[in-house]
């Protein structure tokens, strides 16, 4: 299986209705990190992800992984988790059915909610699991994929803290198991907690590509600084 | 005035007594309409399902008409249907005109267009809420159709209900195509139809309150099972 | 998705072989209404089933409609009471072995206030009086023997029924049960046969106002499909029917039926 990493981002606009929602951006993310897209709403990030993830296809400019079929080896986990109308198990089988697994998928799920904490919930319908229960379930259902890249895009917006604990300490274990981790927050205590490296996004352009210690002890623009302070930045 | 209640009457007597004759004729109608209703959604669920995932020149104008010919007359599709089956026509030789095999056949097609149409449209919202989730994982658009399918049951079973209503209350296809024999293709609604002529109007409309009875019944039965199951498993 | 398409399949087979089962011993008879709604087939019809075992299936509809469904070989035996479209029938090698079976009688009916006066027993003196007094008149206007007949009459009344079309003259287009039904609402005059007449129940003002002119008088024949135009016709079922229906047996059982105590058809085969 060969590796889809580094990848490398050369000059991406994204352009809604003439809008530069998006513009020239460059960057190259290497294997091992965890990457946080930082920046206030309406700054891009999401866009950014979808474009990474190959969701969106840019107005100009290149994304370019180091391997074919690069979706493969990667996996998005949204703000709010989409499951279908049947259990948790099912829902990591139908992924890695779709995926094209051969045979043990049953275990395999079971493997990927056990990690997750949520093994006694396998038989239970998706749908009526609690916010941060089916974000776990989200997670696992990437995990099981064995993922090389995990987008996430403001995984815990909508959660309460001891969930949001919970899903940061998953992310920290798949990326501890040898996941890249590409994620978008808003939450400044979120990034410092996660990150070690930052990218930090203003009105569409990458104001700063840094190592997550130097963004916050040395913001290299008054942008990221006031952001950092915790101004409204427009 | 008179009639209506004396009807009610009627219809309550037939039912109590339960009426060889118009068990018969219930029995028949149910199995008609219910086999149209097997046969077109087999067919309508994955077109409709197709459609809603599909995209190419002229998509519009496809869904257009798919939409109109839910308003088909049944009396032209079963002139159409007859003109088929007649030994005459090109499937002649089946020899199923003036069987209920034909009244079959005419109520499918006619019923196809409801199911198929409402169909694309569930499908396509679902769509709308799964698109991301389901490319991220790279489902193919057949195996994103089957999930759709699926996962959106409860609303489709209301489009197939729907296609139901309409084959079992209509009478100008099965007029045509079944001739109303008396024993071999007489439906509930040749029946009220033939009462209506011979100027039997109390008997007319109390069998047609027996119908009604039981089509409402039969969307009661479907309501409970749906909200049992929507509860369950969410 | 496979398990469903198998299920609907042996559904399909289900219905088509309990089509089957019934394809024994049976022939479908091309018929009008008028017959159906009197009641006759729902008499004779069992007495054949049990002297023979043949099962037969009528599908009524109006003369016209019923001729054309012969024609293109989707009955084996046609049974309608209009003379002259009969004989173009045989004419033109679509029937064969045409017999005559039975007549009934035509009345007029009319509301019992008989604005136009035209009560008695003189059918052509009775629509020219409609005609004149413009009194309304609800016709079939839909091809079948019956309607023929109407339109032969007011032909000898030599009037044209066509001037007071959409005033006076109220075509249904439909059988003659729903048209009495709308001859009733409206009040109207109407031409019916009897027997059709006897078994309607919803009569409202109306009541009988014509009849007995031998002039009135409906004949019925009855047709073999043309086995050498449609192979498939049963042609040996087929004749069975006729060959009872104009037996003596089966002239008889014509000649028993009774709405209300009367005779509705006068068996007159070989007459």
């Amino acid at each position: 299986m060969s590796t889809i990493l580094p990848l490398v981002v050369r000059d991406l606009t994204f352009t809604i209705a003439g809008n530069p929602v998006i513009r020239d951006v460059s960057l190259d993310l290497i294997a091992g990190s965890r990457t946080v897209v930082l920046g206030p709403n309406g700054a891009g990030k999401s866009v950014l992800l979808r474009l990474l993830h190959g969701l969106l296809v840019p107005t100009s400019g290149t994304v370019r992984w180091s391997a074919g079929e690069s979706r493969r080896h990667q996996a998005m986990v949204f703000q709010r988790p989409v499951m279908l109308r049947r259990s948790a198990l099912a829902n990591i089988r139908f992924a890695l059915d779709v995926a094209g697994a051969d045979g043990e998928t049953e275990a395999r799920a079971r493997e990927a909610m056990d990690r997750v904490g949520l093994a006694h919930l396998a038989d239970r319908p998706a749908r009526v699991l609690s916010g941060g229960e089916q974000q776990r379930l989200a997670l696992a259902r990437a995990w099981a994929l064995q993922p090389q890249v995990l987008f996430l895009d403001e995984p815990t917006a909508s959660l309460d803290p001891a969930a949001t604990r919970a899903v940061e300490d998953v992310i920290t274990a798949m990326h501890a198991a040898g996941t890249t981790i590409v994620m978008t927050t808003h939450d400044i205590g979120q990034a410092r907690r996660l990150a070690t490296d930052v990218l930090f996004l203003h009105q569409g352009r990458l104001m700063e590509a840094t190592p997550a210690n130097d963004f916050f002890q040395q913001p290299r623009s008054a942008e990221a600084a006031a952001f950092i302070r915790g101004e409204l930045l427009w | 005035m008179q009639e209506i209640s004396q009807s009610l009457g009627l219809a309550l007597q037939m039912v109590l007594g339960l009426d060889a004759n118009l068990v018969a004729i219930a029995a028949l109608s149910l199995k008609v309409s219910g086999s149209a209703v097997l046969v077109a959604s087999a067919l309508a669920l994955p077109f409709g399902a197709w459609l809603a995932l599909a995209r190419f020149p002229g998509r519009d104008a496809v869904i257009a008409i798919l939409n109109g010919m839910m308003g088909l007359p049944p009396v032209v599709v079963g002139l159409l249907v007859y003109l088929l089956l007649s030994r005459a026509g090109p499937l002649g030789s089946l020899g199923i005109l003036f069987t209920p095999a034909a009244m079959s056949v005419a109520q499918a097609v006619l019923i196809f267009p409801i199911i198929a149409a409402l169909t694309r449209q569930i499908i396509e919202d679902g769509w709308e809420e799964y698109r991301e989730q389901l490319t991220s994982l790279n489902a193919t658009r057949w195996q994103s159709a089957k999930a759709l399918l699926w996962d959106m049951r409860f609303s489709l079973s209301t489009g197939v209900l729907a296609g139901f209503g309409r084959a079992i209350a209509e009478v100008g296809a099965v007029m045509i195509v079944g001739g109303n024999i008396d024993g071999v293709t007489r439906v509930m609604t040749t029946a009220i139809a033939l009462e209506t002529s011979k100027g039997d109007l109390p008997l007319a409309l109390g069998l047609g309150v027996v119908l009604i009875t039981l089509v409402v019944l039969i969307n009661l039965a479907a309501q409970a099972v749906k909200s049992y199951a929507k509860r369950r498993y969410g | 998705m496979v398990k469903a398409a198998l299920r609907v399949f042996a559904l399909a087979t289900l219905i088509a072989s309990s089509s089957a089962q019934a394809q024994e011993k049976f022939i479908v008879v091309a018929s009008t209404t008028s017959t159906q709604d009197a009641g006759l087939f729902g008499h004779i019809l069992p007495m054949f089933k049990a002297k023979t075992g043949i099962d037969v299936r009528v599908v009524a509809q109006g003369t016209g409609q019923a001729l054309a469904t012969a024609r293109k070989g989707d009955a084996d035996v046609v049974f309608v009471h209009d003379k002259l479209a009969e004989a173009k029938f045989v004419e033109e090698g679509f029937g064969v072995d045409r017999r005559e079976v039975m007549y009934n009688d035509f009345v007029i009916v009319g509301p019992k206030a008989d604005p136009a006066k035209v009560a008695g027993k003189d059918v052509i003196a009775a629509l020219k009086k409609i005609a004149a007094a413009k009194s309304p008149f609800a016709s079939r206007g839909d091809k079948s023997g019956t309607h023929a007949a109407e339109l032969r009459y007011w032909a000898e009344a030599a009037v044209d029924p066509q001037t007071g079309k959409g005033t006076w003259y109220r075509e249904t287009g439909s059988g003659m049960g729903p048209t009495l039904n709308t001859a009733s609402a409206m009040n109207a005059y109407a031409f019916t046969d009897r027997g059709t007449w006897l078994s309607f129940r919803n009569r409202g003002e109306l009541s009988i106002l014509v009849e007995g002119d031998t002039r009135l008088f409906n004949q019925y024949g009855i047709m073999l499909v043309n086995p050498a135009r449609h192979a498939h016709v049963k042609k040996d079922l087929g004749q069975r029917f006729i060959d009872w229906i104009t037996s003596p047996e089966g002239q008889s059982a014509i000649a028993s039926y009774k709405v209300s105590g009367e005779q509705l058809f006068f068996p007159n085969f070989g007459k």
